[in-house]
C-alpha cells in the first residue's frame, strides 16, 4: 500500500524532505502557547501557590498568549483561586491592574504569561515600582525545541497561499491530461473577483446582505465557465491551437477586468465576504475544507468516471479515442468550460483572502499553476497524470516559498531557487520514470 | 591488408554465437548468420523470435552479451548506430528515420552536410541525391518535403540514403508492409540492382511469398535460436511456416462453410470526394466479405464513411433494412458496427494506457453502476475475453504498448466483441502480424461468423482473400469493379485483372 502510494505519487517524497529541511533549519528554541503550555502553568501555579494568594494572569491583545491567558484563567477560577486576575490587552493595561492591586496593600505571588507579554518593562520594573512585590514569581512555559515551520500558524500560511493555485490547478490538471494547455486562468482569476464584487457593490455595497456575496460569487464563477466553454469550442471546433486561443482569452479577459472597474480595486463589499478566504468552520479554516472537499471529488471524478475517463483518453491518442466513440468535442469542450470555472473559484477566494476585487490580480498565476501540474507528475503531452500528485505538486511549490520566507532569503533569490527547484523537481521523476520502466520490463520478461 | 576485397572465401558478414539476454528473458541464445556479397538473406520468424534484436545487435543498437561480428573478416564492434554506419552497415527500420519537415537531400546528408567554410553545399548535395536517385529509379525533386512523400518514396529515399554511406550491408525490416503490388515490384528492382552490385541484403518479412520470389537464402529464427537455414530452392511454403511456429500446420487458411443469412448492412450510393465514387453493397450475417484492391483504391476511405470516422457527401446506410444516421463513430457503435482499423497502433489503440483501459473505452457505458465505472465487472469481463481469445497479458493493467501485434490486434477486437456488435469490419486484420497470430485470428473469425455476425474483411494479401472470404467485393479507383460469388473458382490472376483494369 505504502509503496504503491509512493510509485504513484513519487513527488510526496520531495514533498516530505522539504518539509523536513525546512524543519531542521528553522529549529528554534520556542516558548509553547497551546494546550499543552495551559496545562503546564496551572499545575505549576497550583503547585506552588495557596488559594488565595494574588495571580495575575496576563496576555497581550491579539496574540497567542491572550487565548493562553484565557485559557490559564478560565482553569484557575476552576480551582476555586479566589484573588486571581486576568489580564489581557496592552502593557498599560497591565500597569492599571497593578496599581489598583498595590494601593489595596496586597502584595503579588505571582505572574503567569507566555509569548510576547514575557518581555514586557511592565513586569522587568515590577521590583522598583511596587516594591512590595518585589518576591513575586514570574511563571512562564518552559521553552523547547520546536520549528518554526511546523507552527500551526505557520502551516495555515502555507495552505493560505497555495489555496487559490491548488484550486485552479485541479483544472488545469484536466486540461493537460487531454494533452491541452490553459494560459487564460491569472486573466480568469481577475475577471471572477472584479464581476463578483461588482455585484456586490451593486446589491448594497458595505451593507449588503450575505447572500449578495454568494450571488456575486456565483456571477463570477459563472461568467468565467462561460468564457471557458466558448474557448473550448473554438479548440474543438476549429481546431485552434489550445496555446493561442487561451493566449487570446486570457488577454481579452484582463483587458475585460479593467475595463469593468476603470482600473481601480472594489472595495465597496460586505463584510461575509471575507468568509470563504478567511474564516473557518469547526475550527479548521474554510479553505482547508475546501481544498480537501474539491480534490478528494476530483479524484474521484478522474479515476472512477466516464467523462474521467475519458478525458485521458482524448490526451492519449484522440484519433483512437474518436474511434473507440468517445465524444472527443464534447470532452475538450468540458476541460477547458472546468478549467475556466476552476479559475473562477479561485478569484472568488482571493478576493475573499484580499476582501476587494482588483483587475491587477493573479497575474503570472497560470505559469504557477502549471508549474504545480507538471511537478505534479502530470506529462505536458498528455493522457497521463493525477489529480492528488497535482496537490503535492502545488504544495512544494508553497512550500519552497515559505521556507526560503522563514529564512529571511530575498526575493529575487526566491525567484531562481523556486525555478531551480521546479526544474530539479520534474528532473528527478523523469530519472525514476525511467527507472520503473525498466523494472516493469524486468517483470514483463520474468512472466 | 591480409584480407582482400576479391577474396571471395571470406563471407561479407559473419556473425558468430551472438548471444543477448534483456533481464529475465534470453532474446538471442547462439545465433550465428553468415552473409555473402551480393546475396539475399531472408530472415523470418514469429514476432518475438530474436529477428529484431539480431538486426539491432548488427546495426550497433545494442551491444550483445556474447559472441562476434566480422566483416570481410575483420572483427568489428559497434558502439552506435554511427559507428555500424561508417562501417557500411545500414538498417532500415520499418518506421523510417525521416524528419518530416526536412527536404530529401536534407534528410540524407543529416548529420554529415557536405559544407564549405561552413556553409551548406546544397548545389553538390542535389547533385549528389540526383545521381542517387537515378540509380534507383525514383523520380521525386531532391528539395521535397519528406511529409509530401509516399510510404514507398520515403523507402526509397532510406535506400538512397544506405547507398549514400556506400553501405555494403543494407537490412530490411519488413519493408513492404505498407506497399502497393507495383511498389512491392519497384521495390524488388531496386534490391537486385543491390545484389548485383554486391551488396549483401538481410531481408526481413512476414509474407512469405515475398521471401520466396526474392531471396536467395533464408533463415528461420524461433525463441532466440536459428532453427533453420537453406537455400530457397530447397524448402517449400509448408516446410517454413511449420519451421517458424515449431508444430505442422494443416492449412494456412482454416476455412470453414458458411451458411449466410439475412443482409445486416446495406450502403447505397456512398460518396467522398474522389476516393469512394457512388459505392453500394451489402453483407449479410454468417459471411465473411472480402475486400480487395490495390492500396488507395478506396476500401478504407469506404469502411471509414459507413463506420462514421469521415463525413460522405451523399449515400444512404441501413441496418437491418432500416436506414441509419451515422455522424460519427459513436453512432455507428451505437448501431451495431465497429471498425478495427489498420494502423492498430496509431488508431486502435491508445498504446499508453493498459490493456484494462483500452478495452473498457468504447464499453462504459455497460459498466457504469449510477455514476461511477464498476471496475470489478469490468475487469472480470476482460478476464473473460483474454482468456477466451488467448490474449497473452502480464496483466490488465499492463500498457498496451508493450504488447505484440497479434496480442494488440485481440484487444481491440475485444473491446468490440463485448459490444456483441453485429458488423465487424476487419482493416488488414493480419499486416504485421506472425503466422501462428494469424492462424488465431482466421480461426476467431469463423467463430464471428457462426455466431451470425457479418464480417468485411479488408486485405491485400490475395490469398488471404481468397482463403477466407464468402464473397469478395474488388475495389478500384473508388469504385466497386465487381463482386465474386464463387471464391473457390477463382485465381488471384482474376483479381489483380479486376483490380487493376
Amino acid at each position: 500500500m505504502l509503496r504503491r502510494i509512493v510509485s504513484d505519487y513519487g513527488m510526496i517524497l520531495v514533498l516530505l524532505a522539504l518539509c523536513v529541511l525546512f524543519s531542521v533549519l528553522t529549529l528554534k528554541e520556542q516558548m509553547p502557547e497551546g494546550a499543552v503550555a495551559v496545562r503546564e502553568l496551572v499545575a505549576r501555579v497550583e503547585r506552588d501557590h495557596a488559594k488565595t494568594d494574588v495571580v495575575l494572569v496576563v496576555g497581550a491583545a491579539k496574540t497567542a498568549s491572550a487565548t493562553l491567558a484565557e485559557n490559564v484563567g478560565r482553569r484557575l477560577k476552576k480551582s476555586n483561586f479566589t484573588d486571581m486576575h486576568v489580564v489581557v490587552g496592552e502593557p498599560r493595561d497591565l500597569r492599571k491592574v497593578l496599581d489598583g492591586i498595590t494601593s489595596k496593600e496586597k502584595t503579588i505571588a505571582a505572574i503567569v504569561t507566555a509569548g510576547d507579554a514575557v518581555k514586557w518593562r511592565v513586569i522587568e520594573q515590577i521590583p522598583e515600582r511596587y516594591p512590595n512585590s518585589a518576591d513575586f514569581e514570574l511563571i512562564t512555559p518552559r521553552a523547547r525545541l520546536w520549528p518554526d515551520f511546523l507552527k500551526r500558524t505557520n502551516l495555515l500560511a502555507i495552505v493560505d497561499r497555495i489555496v487559490v493555485i491548488a484550486v485552479i490547478a485541479i483544472g488545469m490538471t484536466m486540461v493537460i491530461i487531454a494533452a491541452g494547455i490553459d494560459l487564460s486562468v491569472g486573466s480568469l482569476i481577475a475577471l471572477s473577483a472584479v464581476i463578483g464584487t461588482l455585484v456586490m457593490k451593486r446589491l448594497g455595497g458595505l451593507e449588503a446582505p450575505p447572500w449578495a456575496v454568494l450571488a456575486g460569487f456565483l456571477a463570477g464563477i459563472v461568467s468565467c465557465g462561460i468564457v471557458g466553454a466558448v474557448g473550448g469550442l473554438i479548440v474543438a471546433r476549429f481546431k485552434v491551437a489550445p496555446f493561442i486561443t487561451t493566449l487570446g482569452v486570457m488577454m481579452m479577459a484582463r483587458g475585460l477586468s479593467f475595463m469593468l472597474t476603470g482600473g481601480f480595486s472594489i472595495y465597496q463589499v460586505p463584510k461575509t465576504l471575507t468568509w470563504l478566504g478567511q474564516g473557518s468552520s469547526l475550527g479548521i479554516p474554510n479553505t482547508v475544507i475546501l481544498l480537501v472537499v474539491l480534490y478528494a471529488a476530483a479524484h474521484v471524478f478522474m479515476s472512477r468516471t466516464r467523462m474521467g475517463r475519458y478525458i485521458y483518453a482524448v490526451g492519449g491518442n484522440e484519433e483512437a479515442a474518436r474511434l473507440s466513440g468517445v465524444p472527443v468535442g464534447l470532452v475538450v469542450v468540458f476541460v477547458y468550460a472546468v478549467s475556466a470555472l476552476a479559475a473562477g473559484l479561485g478569484g472568488c477566494i482571493q478576493a475573499s483572502q484580499l476582501n476587494t476585487g482588483t483587475p491587477s490580480m493573479g497575474v503570472m498565476y497560470e505559469l504557477y499553476v502549471i508549474a504545480a501540474v507538471v511537478v505534479g507528475g502530470t506529462s505536458l503531452s498528455g493522457g497521463s497524470g493525477r489529480i492528488l500528485g497535482t496537490l503535492i505538486g502545488a504544495f512544494i511549490i508553497s512550500v519552497i516559498q515559505n521556507g526560503m520566507n522563514l529564512l529571511g532569503m530575498e526575493s529575487y533569490t526566491q525567484q531562481v531557487v523556486l525555478g531551480g527547484v521546479i526544474l530539479g523537481a520534474v528532473l528527478l521523476d523523469k530519472v525514476r520514470g525511467g527507472r520503473r520502466l525498466s523494472a516493469f520490463f524486468q517483470q514483463q520478461a520474468n512472466d | 591488408m591480409i584480407t582482400s576485397r576479391a577474396d571471395s572465401t571470406i563471407p561479407l558478414l559473419d556473425m558468430r554465437h551472438i548471444s543477448k539476454s534483456f533481464p529475465g528473458v534470453r532474446a538471442l541464445d547462439d545465433v550465428s548468420l553468415q552473409l555473402n556479397r551480393g546475396e539475399i538473406l531472408a530472415l523470418v520468424g514469429e514476432n518475438g523470435a530474436g529477428k529484431s534484436t539480431l538486426i539491432k545487435v548488427l546495426g550497433g543498437a545494442h551491444a550483445p552479451d556474447g559472441g562476434e561480428i566480422c566483416l570481410e573478416g575483420q572483427p568489428v564492434r559497434f558502439s552506435t548506430p554511427t559507428a555500424a554506419q561508417r562501417a557500411g552497415v545500414s538498417v532500415i527500420y520499418q518506421e523510417f528515420n525521416l524528419i518530416p519537415d526536412l527536404t530529401v537531400r536534407e534528410n540524407i546528408f543529416l548529420g554529415r552536410e557536405r559544407t564549405r567554410w561552413g556553409l551548406i553545399r546544397a548545389a553538390g548535395e542535389e547533385r549528389e541525391v540526383r545521381q542517387l536517385f537515378q540509380r534507383i529509379g525514383l523520380k521525386i525533386h531532391p528539395e521535397t518535403r519528406c511529409r509530401d512523400l509516399t510510404v514507398a518514396q520515403q523507402q526509397k529515399v532510406e535506400i538512397a540514403k544506405a547507398l549514400s554511406l556506400h553501405a555494403r550491408i543494407v537490412v530490411m525490416d519488413e519493408p513492404t508492409a505498407a506497399l502497393a503490388t507495383k511498389e512491392v515490384e519497384q521495390l524488388f528492382a531496386v534490391i537486385r540492382d543491390l545484389k548485383i552490385h554486391g551488396v549483401g541484403i538481410i531481408y526481413i518479412s512476414h509474407r512469405l511469398e515475398e521471401v520466396f520470389e526474392v531471396a536467395d537464402r533464408v533463415m528461420v529464427l524461433r525463441d532466440g535460436k536459428c532453427v533453420g537455414s537453406d537455400e530457397i530452392g530447397k524448402v517449400t511454403r509448408k516446410k517454413l511456416i511449420e519451421t517458424m511456429v515449431g508444430r505442422s500446420i494443416d492449412s494456412e487458411f482454416p476455412k470453414h462453410a458458411a451458411s449466410p443469412g439475412p443482409e445486416r448492412l446495406r450502403v447505397e450510393g456512398l460518396r467522398r470526394g474522389d476516393a469512394v465514387r457512388d459505392v453500394s453493397f451489402s453483407a449479410r450475417s454468417g459471411e465473411i466479405l472480402g475486400m480487395a484492391g490495390l492500396a488507395g483504391a478506396g476500401r478504407t476511405e469506404t469502411m471509414r464513411l459507413v463506420f462514421g470516422a469521415d463525413r460522405p457527401d451523399a449515400g444512404q446506410i441501413l441496418v437491418d433494412g432500416r436506414p441509419v444516421r451515422i455522424r460519427c463513430p459513436r453512432d455507428a457503435i451505437r448501431h451495431g458496427i465497429c471498425l478495427l482499423t489498420e494502423d492498430r497502433k496509431g488508431q486502435g489503440l491508445i498504446l499508453m494506457h493498459s490493456v484494462r483501459e483500452n478495452f473498457g473505452l468504447p464499453n462504459l457505458d455497460r459498466f457504469i453502476r449510477g455514476l461511477f465505472i464498476d471496475e470489478q465487472l469490468e475487469r472480470s469481463e476482460l478476464a473473460e475475453y483474454t482468456e477466451g481469445l488467448k490474449i497473452k497479458i502480464a496483466g490488465q493493467d499492463q500498457p498496451a504498448a508493450n504488447l505484440s501485434g497479434g496480442n494488440q490486434q485481440k484487444v481491440v477486437l475485444a473491446k468490440w466483441l463485448v459490444r456483441h456488435a453485429d458488423v465487424i469490419v476487419f482493416d488488414e486484420p493480419t499486416r504485421g502480424i506472425d503466422v501462428g497470430a494469424k492462424y488465431e485470428i482466421y480461426l476467431l473469425m469463423n467463430r464471428l461468423v457462426e455466431e451470425g455476425k457479418a464480417v468485411i474483411m479488408i486485405s491485400s494479401e490475395l490469398p488471404e482473400i481468397l482463403g477466407m472470404s464468402d464473397r469478395i467485393l474488388v475495389m478500384h479507383e473508388g469504385r466497386i469493379k465487381g463482386e465474386i460469388a464463387d471464391v473457390a473458382g477463382t485465381t488471384q490472376e482474376d483479381i489483380l485483372e479486376m483490380a487493376i483494369a
